[in-house]
């Protein structure tokens, strides 16, 4: 994958571009996305991917003005048009599944193709999703991961703990990127997408992991029940990061939308 | 020198395993612990002693605000400083202060502080803190990122509404308001002094340098801590060309505890400071600080290291001993206590002290010696460390000269001829 830039109304946005096939736009999760990322390069197996960062994400620039769901819905319209491309399939996980949802919720007619993979953006009082923000690191493979362990490995891969300067790039990271993810989740990561959901004309697919604590399946069935004609696709042995946990599986379901 | 009379108000009944079987002491503290028919007696006997201050000379009297908080049981501190202002004489009411970003509108802080003004003769000094990320995010669920912007339209609108006579419209980010029109307004002029109180954030500052406000750092760690931050700030009052390295545009929170002796002092009060430093300070790190709610700036400058628990694990290994020779209490005989105070005032360059004199579960009584102590034989032997800034008023209350207290009312009971006699 090739990080390039793009200019927007807001800031100069970064953004992945890889892959041969239709067009297809993957908005990534709180967590962020890297150019190593496996399911980038699976999804550019068969489709010309442009996955665009969230401002503060990575190496890109802050939006101070981007501050609410609307904001960000338009934004992401705005780098789809800076990319110059016209209704390309939209991926999006976890905040960019309901970014993503958003998008099409206001646009309609210019979405077709939608994989909404484990997304927020509903919330039930009775199946709360975890609190991101206040999990310490030693906390989160348990909540990301079918496979914990595995999950721990894959996170700690290429850091070096021991580093003195690791604590603080990992506070700045922290800082820049759940800060900005803050404003449409923080503290709840519900900004009103029920109401908006039955706006969505897409033909959908929606992705879950059986295993997802973060975002219990639960929630699968709210985006079903919203969103006419959509399909879900439930993953077993995976968790919220079914995208690397269930590569192939999760890939194989964006491929039904054609 | 300004000496401020502090009570945090801890909850003085968590259990001697509470560290053990609760993972914090804020934000999801078991509820169970709290006990409300007793704590009518702890409001009293706190509200007490923040009189007895009062008889004893402090400058000022301190109240704060926490939400969700074992160790303050004052999420709002305008409650029991309108308390205060009816029965104290002579201190200020130091608010320190209203978290701003959390009140809609804020104009209700313009309003209840000009009330305390109004009602205290014009003692009170007015604390703007943005607020922990344990309250402001975790409890009042405010967007940690945009929280700061939030803080200064609040401050902006509290500024203008208590220095404008006419109605104005306030068409904020966060605030739509056609008519800002306060009434009472406070009676000091322009408004009451303001104390920002800081943890280490470089943009606050700024904001105190350039507004002619008093910066204060509350920790709990002490002042050998403090050193490397204060200097920070008195760097920046010279860099951004203030007028005056005035004292007073700096207070600094410090436990102090005093005995007739050193030993004495570690047999009275020990307990006490274990109970504060183990059991209230037990706040799990995940709520320590929402992401986004530190500026990047101020996370890059390193401050934050001030916040580090002591290396070994934390303040459950600290001994008496260590507490203090590390500064984070000043404990011993008004002597000891005398010497590490004047350390502290050089070393920082602080006029204003808000002194923590009520520490964790310690009874009143305890309270009542050390208070007793400090105020007559260490006090007025400090009093006099900055004498070339001593006509510096800027950074505290200018009262009425003539103040009415509670009890104002006729001694006699009016009878019909009296007033017959009065109003004829």
């Amino acid at each position: 994958m090739e990080l390039k830039t793009v200019q927007t109304r807001h800031v100069p946005v970064r953004y992945f571009e890889g892959g041969t096939g239709p067009d297809l736009v993957y908005l990534h999760g709180a967590g962020g996305v890297t150019a190593e990322d496996p399911f980038l390069a699976a999804l550019a197996a068969k489709h010309h991917v442009y996955a665009p960062l969230i401002p503060g994400y990575g190496d890109s620039e802050e939006a101070p003005t981007i501050r609410d769901m609307l904001d960000f819905t338009l934004h992401t319209w705005d780098v789809i048009e800076a990319l110059g491309l016209k209704d390309p399939i939209l991926v999006g996980h976890s905040m960019g599944g309901m970014i993503a949802a958003e998008m099409a919720a206001v646009a309609p007619n210019d979405v077709s193709r939608l994989a909404l993979i484990c997304p927020a953006g509903l919330w039930d009082d009775d199946h709360p999703i975890a609190d991101i923000f206040s999990l310490l690191p030693f906390e989160m493979p348990q909540i990301l991961f079918h496979d914990a362990v595995a999950g721990a490995a894959m996170l700690t891969a290429g850091r070096n703990v021991e580093d003195p300067n690791f604590l603080q790039t990992y506070l700045v990271n922290n800082a820049r990127q759940l800060g900005m993810a803050g404003r449409i989740l923080f503290p709840i990561p519900e900004r009103g997408l029920v109401d908006r959901l039955y706006r969505i004309k897409a033909k959908t697919v929606i992705v879950w992991g059986d295993s997802d604590r973060l975002t219990p399946p639960f929630y699968a069935h709210g985006f079903k029940k919203g969103i006419a004609g959509s399909v879900l696709v439930s993953i077993p042995e995976a968790g919220h990061m079914v995208i690397v946990e269930k590569t192939p599986a999760v890939v194989e379901a964006i491929g039904r939308l054609g | 020198m300004k000496f401020t009379w502090f009570n945090l108000m801890p909850w003085p009944y968590l259990p001697d395993d509470f560290r053990e079987k609760n993972r914090s002491v804020w934000v999801d503290i078991d509820q169970r612990l709290f006990d409300p028919a007793k704590s009518h007696e702890v409001y009293n006997t706190y509200m007490d002693l923040l009189e007895y201050a009062d008889t004893l000379g402090f400058d000022g009297v301190g109240v704060n605000e926490h939400h969700q908080n074992g160790y303050g049981i004052m999420p709002s501190p305008n409650i029991i400083a309108a308390g205060l202002a009816r029965r104290t004489k002579n201190a200020a009411i130091v608010v320190l202060g209203n978290s701003i970003a959390l009140y809609n509108p804020p104009v209700r802080v313009a309003e209840e502080f000009a009330m305390l003004d109004c009602i205290s003769g014009g003692r009170l000094v007015a604390g703007f803190p943005v607020g922990t990320s344990m309250d402001t995010n975790y409890c009042y669920g405010q967007i940690p990122s945009l929280t700061r912007e939030k803080y200064q339209e609040a401050h902006d609108l509290i500024i203008k509404a208590w220095t404008t006579r006419d109605p104005f419209a306030w068409n904020g980010r966060y605030n739509k308001l056609r008519h800002v029109n306060i009434w009472p307004r406070p009676i000091q002029q322009p408004h009451p002094p303001v104390h920002i109180p800081g943890g280490g954030s470089v943009e606050t500052y700024d904001f105190c340098i350039d507004n002619t406000y008093s910066y204060s750092y509350l920790s709990f760690s002490g002042y050998l801590r403090a050193k490397a931050l204060m200097q920070g700030y008195w760097d920046r009052v010279e860099e951004r060309g203030a007028p005056d390295k005035s004292p007073y545009r700096a207070g600094f929170a410090q436990t102090i505890l005093v005995a007739e002796t050193d030993e004495e002092a570690e047999r009275l009060y020990s307990e006490h400071v274990s109970y504060f430093y183990n059991r209230c300070l037990h706040v799990y790190p995940g709520f320590a600080d929402a992401p986004g709610y530190r500026t990047i700036k101020t996370i890059q400058s390193g401050a934050l290291s001030q916040y580090a628990p002591p290396k070994g694990g934390g303040y459950t290994e600290l001994t008496w001993k260590d507490l203090v020779e590390q500064g984070h209490i000043i404990a011993g005989s008004p002597e000891t206590v005398r010497q590490r105070m004047e350390d502290l005032i050089k070393g920082l360059n602080v006029g204003n002290i808000f002194c923590l004199m009520h520490v964790g579960n310690m009874p009143a009584d305890k309270c009542m010696y050390s208070t007793r102590l400090f105020a007559e034989k260490v006090m007025p032997k400090l009093r006099n460390m900055f004498p070339d800034f001593a006509d510096d008023d800027r950074f505290w209350a200018k009262p009425l000269e003539n103040r009415v207290t509670s009890g104002s009312l006729p001694g006699e009971f009016p009878t019909s001829a009296s007033l017959a006699k009065t109003y004829a």
